[in-house]
């Protein structure tokens, strides 16, 4: 029971958080309840709402698992934003340049290549900190912005658009096409968002029952035990990053082959950044970790709406409420955390006098 | 020739100096023990509030000093959290960052019911020079400082061994809030000088990732005040030659792409922290 109630604890944390900033429209004039009703509404109101929520969430599962795989082996990865970049250009690019591959193949393909486009990234990182003793919060911030040149180069100078003005690469070939599911109505909700959670699953279960999934475990926890015990620790954060910059890089099979068919600078709207409380609020768990990327989709969606239905309330504000979950959830351990420490140093000093 | 070097060397400063004030802040935080990677975002809270009250008032000064001013209040937000709540600091970094993104335009709206960008000021209520000359002695004041007063030393303890301090009967925890209200503080100097200064109001994002830019620097300076002030003016200069080297065919090389030229100042950094050039030693205490 008492399991339960600490991992609820962040639920409510992002719960204040977001009625935090809801309460923050009142400085704009408006009524935050009702602010509070557009964007549910907007989030679940129609079929076509409940899609795109969940078309915004397919990303952020992914992204979120490229946070929490690292985590729990001890390292913090803030660069699913980059490595999600390299993902979405290798499939861009894969599309752009062997546009005849039928379907089931191109599927498997592009899924092997976005991974490996954002393993790439995140491997980088990985042997960094393994080998080179580099911090690797420090390096991926660099990487992410190296990623966003990097892949505008490539989208801009070697596969450009060929049929619009707009900032993006080419067309991949249709054969890469996935279907959006027509439960939907028309949302692009499509097999990426079973993938995403069939990958969650798997990795729950892989950390439960693989040696390696121990590992890993036993690195995060404490890596001078688990090399006394050993484990090679830096192999292992090495292939963690690998692996964690891949799951971030398949939301490029989601964008680019289940929306746009292409490349679209600036298509993220931050995934990677709203990855890491995603990840957070689920406590680095796989399967808890979908949830938590689902009620990030209602906020993306929800707020969305705002521009249109309030007066003087703007889609910032999901940065705004977005924030403050983020700040509430990473308090949140701290007060957890605080209230621990004063029981034990409360029963200590009862020891004391007792 | 001379007036195109010339002219180079004086769109560096320009370009360099929000870095610096950026740099700075960092530095001091960072030196105490506590990192910061909201920069970027109380950047952006200073640039907007200069922009705003600068326009509203018809005074740089005032401008400049609101900036500050709002960078250090979203710092206390930030070193409410990460000290006496003990958040983690990298992501309470990263959902202060988010905050500021949303913030400016929000407050924009309610402002002056445009979103994105405050109303342009008048050339003459901007600043000409005075930014780059406060930006240049600066690091200089800070080392001195750092070196020379107790208050620096104080602050290098409280990043290398608080323990120590601790013991000395000095509160690390004050050092601490110290030093987050002063990054605060010149990060806000920063964006302040970037919509004020090098352009003539606040834009959406417009800081554009100089905040991890100035994170950059300083790592790559050392976290030393005056080899940080040279990594600023050298990604100054980077600024400098990408907008000149904007369609500009090389010899021998061809075109060189923008984007090389705006990712060299992250390469750089990568790869002396790899220590292929110079090991980049962190306070002891960083983030603990």
């Amino acid at each position: 029971m008492r399991n339960v109630a600490q991992s609820l604890r962040p639920v409510v944390a992002a719960l204040v958080g977001l009625l935090l900033g809801v309460g923050l429209t009142a400085f704009a004039g408006e009524n935050p309840w009702q602010v509070l009703v557009v964007i549910i509404q907007g989030a679940v109101g129609t079929s076509y709402d409940l899609g795109m929520t969940l078309f915004y969430a397919t990303p952020l599962i992914f992204t979120g698992l490229a946070v929490a795989l690292p985590f729990r082996a001890g390292l913090f990865n803030i660069g699913a934003e980059g490595q999600l970049l390299m993902g979405a250009v290798a499939v861009a690019a894969l599309g752009v340049s062997l546009p005849n591959i039928p379907a089931p193949y191109s599927a498997v393909l592009a899924v092997l290549v976005a991974f490996a486009g954002g393993a790439l990234w995140g491997a980088m990182a990985g042997w960094l900190r393994a080998y080179r003793g580099s911090h690797e919060v420090i390096t991926t911030i660099m990487l992410n912005f190296v990623a966003a040149g990097l892949t505008s180069w490539v989208v801009l100078a070697l596969i450009p658009s060929t049929d619009s003005q707009n900032p993006e690469s080419a067309k991949i070939g249709a054969g890469y096409m996935w279907h959006a599911f027509s439960l939907f109505g028309g949302a692009p909700v499509t097999a990426a968002l079973l993938l995403a959670g069939l990958v969650a699953l798997g990795i729950w279960l892989a950390l439960k029952y693989t040696v390696r999934g121990f590992e890993l475990k036993a690195t995060g926890l404490n890596t001078d035990a688990a090399r006394f015990a050993g484990i090679d620790t830096r192999l292992t954060q090495l292939w963690v990053m690998a692996i964690g910059g891949g799951l971030a890089g398949l939301v490029g099979v989601a964008e680019v082959c289940g929306n746009s068919g292409r490349f679209r600078l600036g298509f993220s709207p931050d995934y990677g950044f709203i990855g890491i409380p995603v990840a957070l609020m689920a406590r680095a768990h796989p399967l808890g970790l979908v949830a938590s990327a689902l009620m990030f989709g209602i906020l993306q969606k929800g707020t969305s709406e705002l521009d249109l239905e309030t007066d003087h309330v703007t889609k910032d504000l999901a940065g705004i409420i977005q924030a403050m979950v983020v700040l509430a959830v990473a308090a949140d351990g701290a007060l957890a955390w605080l209230m621990r420490l004063r029981r034990q140093t409360a029963a200590k000093g009862g020891r004391a006098h007792g | 020739m001379d007036s195109y070097l010339l002219d180079i060397c004086g769109a560096s400063a320009r370009l360099a100096t929000p870095l610096i004030f950026a740099a700075m802040g960092g530095l001091i935080c960072e030196r105490s023990g506590v990192i910061n990677i909201a920069l970027e975002g109380m950047m952006l809270v200073g640039a907007f509030a200069a922009a705003v009250v600068t326009y509203d008032l018809s005074s740089p000064w005032l401008g400049l000093v609101a900036g500050g001013a709002t960078g250090l209040l979203l710092a206390a937000f930030y070193g409410w959290i990460v000290l006496p709540l003990r958040a983690n600091q990298i992501v309470a970094g990263t959902g202060i960052n988010m905050l500021a993104y949303g913030l400016p335009p929000f407050c924009a709206k309610v402002l002056y019911d445009v979103t994105g960008s405050t109303p342009a000021i008048d050339l003459v209520h901007r600043f000409a020079y005075a930014p780059i000359v406060i930006a240049l002695v600066l690091p200089v004041v800070l080392a001195a400082g750092l070196r020379f007063t107790r208050g620096g030393l104080w602050l290098q303890f409280a990043g290398e061994h608080p323990a120590a301090l601790a013991a000395a009967g000095i509160n690390v925890a004050r050092v601490r809030w110290a030093a987050v209200l002063a990054s605060g503080f010149f990060a806000g100097l920063g964006g302040a000088s970037l919509s004020i200064f090098l352009s003539s109001s606040y834009s959406r994002n417009m800081t554009s990732g100089r905040g991890f830019i100035a994170l950059a620097a300083l790592i790559l300076g050392k976290w030393k005040p005056v080899p940080t002030l040279v990594a600023c003016l050298f990604f100054g200069l980077a600024d400098a030659m990408q907008m000149r080297l904007q369609g500009i065919e090389l010899q021998y090389l061809g075109k060189v792409p923008v984007q090389f030229i705006q990712i060299l100042p992250y390469v750089v950094t990568i790869v002396v922290l790899a220590g292929f050039v110079g090991q980049a030693r962190a306070p002891k205490a960083l983030g603990k």
